[in-house]
């Protein structure tokens, strides 16, 4: 098997964004998943939404770790940069990343198996530095890419295809994030495209780390009666809790907000995040109230969908570090070279 | 063998870890540094903060010997729980001095050695009031004595203890009165000085006293290297501390107060595995600092970056292994494991600095390396040169030195190209063009450990993906061309005997070589310092009849490496192994060799 090139095609009267390209612009290759896979849901939301942010995307730069859902990373922006790591590991590879270049916008994709066994400890550090970039966690319950075998999402009672049920306590990666100091905790599915996308959107957006557990079904080894990360179970307990919207700085003016449940939050970028509440009680800049809406939701089985929570006030890694603004790749030797007047000065206490 | 003399002993202090010997123990040989004599230092000591046993050898060599001699002359024994391993380490005709606060008659069991006690506690605990300070003051007390019983400058030591507490100025009489106290005592109560015992010489002008962690971290500075990622792990965790000194003197930009650097502290070594080649591939030069532990997690990374073709510095201080092993101690016991990290057909370029010097210079040589070659490098030191102090030439750099950051295609560049290929090899030498995010999207491609051709697609046929890995072996041997040169000794006349050593060996077999060929047995000697080797090794070996090779562990890696990877003879090539995790000695080196010619020339 190789991997195919897309055949790129611009329909004629395809809408164009604010650099002049078309939706398709945001391709990748061909995907090769199982045709129906949730993660495929999520790789056009991605593409869609840097499309309608008129993003760039050779200013993208798009990481992930091993497994089905981390394959996607060839699947949309081939203009950008990419890589496929290791199994777990995508985290500290774009951490390292992210470092050198605060210009640029960052993209890591995982799964459930890639981010909350093998690499749970990799994600943990990655939230805790609060590195600039959007982190799609690809959720089907399963390892997709080995065939099937329970992941650390899988809900107790959950089967699987052959009908043993799971009998461990999942992690959900939105307490989780949370408990380990996420700035920006969503919660999505595959099969809602429109939320999705809103919701990608303030992600990248968010100066941070972006945390979007999607519910992306594997319809290959998780997608029958009696699991929980089906399609038609996701259907039927899927509860939105608050609404996002992204609103850019030049929009900013003309957008009037709406009383009552609307609540903006402002961005680094002079954007607005149009936060639009759906249960009342819910207060999405409130962590330990986001936390108790989720234990309680697990309780119920119900899946809290929406931007749980968001957190603009802390500095991102960049900030953090008090890194310059140049890349570190194009800071000028004469800079780095302190010098050879500088060298004798520091040998003076070695003699 | 020699016998102690004038500017030609070895002194060893054994105290308690945390009681704050290290201070005085520095001050002892930056005194003899500082009297012009060439002084060799070694630290062994316990992997705990307070309450084990913990030696300083100094090794004081006007002939300007950079290793240790085997022998111990003089004992300062402030450890009564290894009075009697002290006792037993001196050889005949040795001193040993102790604190007689406590008699301790068992200790006159030696009539070969000489015991002198002087009553250190119990001066300093009359002279000087608060506890803590009572026990730092002993150690200045047993400074003195050993000032008079060597003949050591005083006012050096005034001068080094005035430097050693700039900003607590109340504390320097109070220092210089210990150092008085126990001074005096050996001057009324023993022969002084003893008739080993120091003398000034000229022999330390344009010479420093620096440990391989700290010019390897100064080094990295100098080579323009902006980012830096590790997990605590000794021996290696003062190499990022003097990388995170320097930076934070000479890379804050002094009109925003930013910094022209990033070092992270991981969560473990997967992560400074992987935040440092992320960190490369995006462009920074980039290095961790890590032992052997560190490299066995940072395997699966380190085939990664290999395949991928993403350059990436790991120091690898080594430590004794397996396992924890003894993490204070050194051994050169990662030669095979740096070789080819990794599963599957993985090999690597390593770098083998000797001693600080080189550390300095192989920093910059090893982040070079990396890019130039898009590969893992192994900047392989030990505890033994990472964290002793050695007496070096005051480090230089070349005022010309332009960083090698190979082959990296700018905007420009790409602008003028018809299509980029990551892995095609445009230039005949199995080098092919990067690029890096954000620059263009005609330079965008998508970096994958999976199977890929040249092109940088994914494959699964065998062909396509032979192509990729017969390039990647080409480019390997390459580099052989571009690794810093063996250092050859030769012997004064004809020899049919030969050493090969790398690393911190040097010094010791560099003495044994000389002893050797004193003693009528040339032999000649060369140093390795890069892997894949150069092709005069086997030319070496071809040369000899024998060829000896030390090395520091088990096993004979070095030995192996040399069968596997060159033409040389293996019939020819003999190991002297040493690894109990002291640094090496010329004796030991010297008897191996002498040994195996007498047991030849019986047979
Ligand atoms: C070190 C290592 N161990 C195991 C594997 C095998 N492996 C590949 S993908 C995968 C699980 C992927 O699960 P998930 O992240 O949920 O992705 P999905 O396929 O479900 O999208 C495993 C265990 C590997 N590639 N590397
Ligand atoms: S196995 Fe599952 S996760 Fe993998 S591609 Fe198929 S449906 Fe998607
Ligand atoms: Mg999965």
């Amino acid at each position: 098997m190789t991997s195919f090139v897309k055949p790129k095609i611009r329909r004629k009267n395809e809408p164009l964004n604010d650099l002049g390209l078309a939706r398709s612009d945001y391709d990748g290759a061909m995907s090769t998943l199982c045709a129906g896979c949730g993660h495929d849901s999520v790789t056009a939301a991605l593409a869609r939404a840097y499309f309608e942010l008129s993003m760039d995307p050779k200013d993208v730069v798009k990481v992930s770790g091993i497994g089905c859902s981390s394959k996607t990373t060839t699947y949309f922006l081939r203009d950008a940069h990419g890589a496929n790591t290791v199994h777990g590991r995508m985290p500290s590879f774009a951490t390292g990343a992210a470092a050198v270049n605060g210009a640029l916008s960052y993209v890591g994709v995982s799964g459930d198996g890639d981010s909350l066994s093998i690499g749970i400890g990799q994600m943990a550090h990655a939230i805790r530095r609060n590195v600039n970039m959007l982190y799609m966690l690809e959720n089907n319950g399963v390892y997709g890419l080995t065939k099937g075998q329970f992941s650390a999402s899988s809900d107790i009672g959950s089967t699987a295809k052959k009908g043993a049920a799971n009998t461990l306590p999942p992690i959900d990666p939105a307490i989780f994030a949370l408990s380990v100091g996420a700035t920006f905790v969503a919660r999505s599915f595959s099969g809602d495209r429109d939320q999705l996308v809103s919701i990608i959107k303030a992600g990248i957006k968010h100066r941070g780390f972006a945390l979007i557990d999607v519910i992306s079904p594997c319809v290959s080894f998780n997608d029958h009666k009696g699991s929980t990360k089906s399609y038609a179970h996701t259907y039927q307990y899927y509860h939105k809790a608050v609404h996002a919207d992204y609103v850019p700085p030049s929009e900013e003016i003309v957008t009037s907000y709406e009383e009552g449940d609307v609540m903006p939050v402002e961005l680094h970028d002079g954007g607005i995040i149009k936060l639009r509440k759906l249960d009342a009680d819910y207060d999405p800049t409130d962590r330990a109230g986001a936390m108790d809406h989720l234990l309680r939701s697990q309780a119920t089985s119900e899946i809290l969908t929406g931007l749980l929570y968001i957190d603009e006030s802390r500095p991102d890694m960049v900030e953090h570090k008090k890194l310059t603004d140049t890349p570190l790749h194009s800071i000028p030797y004469a800079k780095l070279n302190p010098g050879a007047e500088a060298l004798r000065k520091v040998q003076e206490e070695f003699r | 063998m020699s016998a102690p003399g004038i500017n030609d002993f070895t002194l060893r202090v054994a105290t308690v870890n945390g009681t704050g010997s290290a201070s005085a123990n520095g001050l002892l040989m930056k005194a003899i540094f500082r009297m012009g004599v060439p002084v060799v230092g070694k630290n062994i000591f316990p992997s705990n903060i307070q309450g084990l046993p913990t030696w300083y050898e100094i090794r004081v060599t006007g002939d300007g010997h950079a290793g240790r001699d085997g022998e111990i002359h003089f004992v300062i024994a402030m450890n009564p729980e290894t009075y009697a391993d002290d006792l037993a380490s001196l050889a005949p005709g040795g001193v040993l001095l102790y604190d007689s606060t406590w008699p301790r008659p068992q200790l006159l069991s030696r009539p070969d050695v000489t015991v002198l006690g002087a009553p250190l506690s119990a001066m300093c605990n009359e002279a000087f009031k608060a506890a803590r300070s009572r026990i730092l003051m002993k150690n200045m007390a047993y400074v003195g004595a050993a000032a008079a019983l060597l003949d050591l400058d005083l006012d050096v030591i005034k001068q080094l203890v005035t430097e050693m507490f700039a900003g607590k100025e109340k504390l320097i009489p109070l220092n210089m009165q210990a150092v008085e106290l126990g001074r005096n005592y050996a001057l009324q109560n023993f022969t002084c000085p003893l008739n080993f015992r120091t003398k000034p010489m000229e022999k330390a002008k344009g010479k420093i006293m620096i440990d391989g962690n700290t010019a390897a971290g100064l080094g990295m500075v100098y080579g323009g290297a902006t980012f830096g990622a590790w997990y605590p792990i000794t021996p290696s965790t003062s190499l990022m501390d003097a990388f995170q000194l320097y930076c934070d003197k000479l890379r804050v930009d002094a009109d925003t107060g930013l910094h022209n650097y990033c070092i992270l502290q991981a969560e473990d070594e997967l992560a400074a595995a992987g935040l440092v080649i992320g960190a490369s591939w995006a462009g920074a030069r980039g290095f961790t600092p890590t032992s052997g532990p560190g490299i066995s997690l940072m395997s699966e990374f380190i085939g990664f970056a290999y395949y991928t073709e993403v350059p990436l510095v790991i120091c690898d201080i080594q430590r004794v292994g397996p396992s924890t092993g003894m993490p204070t101690r050194t051994q050169q016991c990662d030669i095979q494991l740096c070789a080819y990290a990794s599963h599957g057909d993985t090999r690597h370029l390593v770098l083998y600095p000797a001693h600080p010097g080189e550390c300095f210079e192989f920093a910059a040589m090893s982040l070079d390396l990396a890019e130039r070659f898009q590969t893992p490098v192994f900047f392989l030191s030990d505890i033994d040169i990472g964290m002793n102090d050695w007496m070096v030439d005051e480090l230089t750099w070349p005022e010309d030195y332009v960083p090698d950051r190979g082959k990296v295609l700018s905007a420009e560049d790409l602008e003028e190209t018809k299509a980029f290929y990551r892995y095609l090899d445009v230039d005949g030498d199995a080098i092919p063009y990067r690029t890096l995010p954000g620059t263009h999207k005609k330079g965008a491609y998508f970096l994958r450990g999976s199977g890929h051709t040249k092109l940088g697609r994914y494959t699964e046929k065998g062909e396509e993906y032979k192509e990729v890995v017969d390039r990647l072996y080409d480019k390997w041997k390459r580099a052989a061309a571009f690794m810093p040169a063996p250092v050859v000794t030769p012997a004064s006349r004809p020899a049919r005997l030969g050493i090969i050593a790398i690393g911190s060996s040097d010094g010791a077999v560099r003495e044994a070589r000389d002893r050797l060929e004193a003693a009528g047995m040339p032999v000649d000697y060369m140093r390795i310092r890069g892997f894949p080797f150069s092709d005069e090794v086997a030319a070496f070996v071809e040369a000899h009849d024998e060829v000896f090779v030390v090395e520091q562990n088990r096993d004979a890696q070095l030995l192996g490496l040399i069968i596997t990877e060159t033409a040389a003879q293996k019939e020819k090539l003999t190991p002297v192994l040493h690894y109990s995790g002291e640094p090496l000695n010329y004796r030991f080196v010297y008897d191996a060799i002498e040994n195996a010619v007498k047991v030849r020339k019986i047979a």
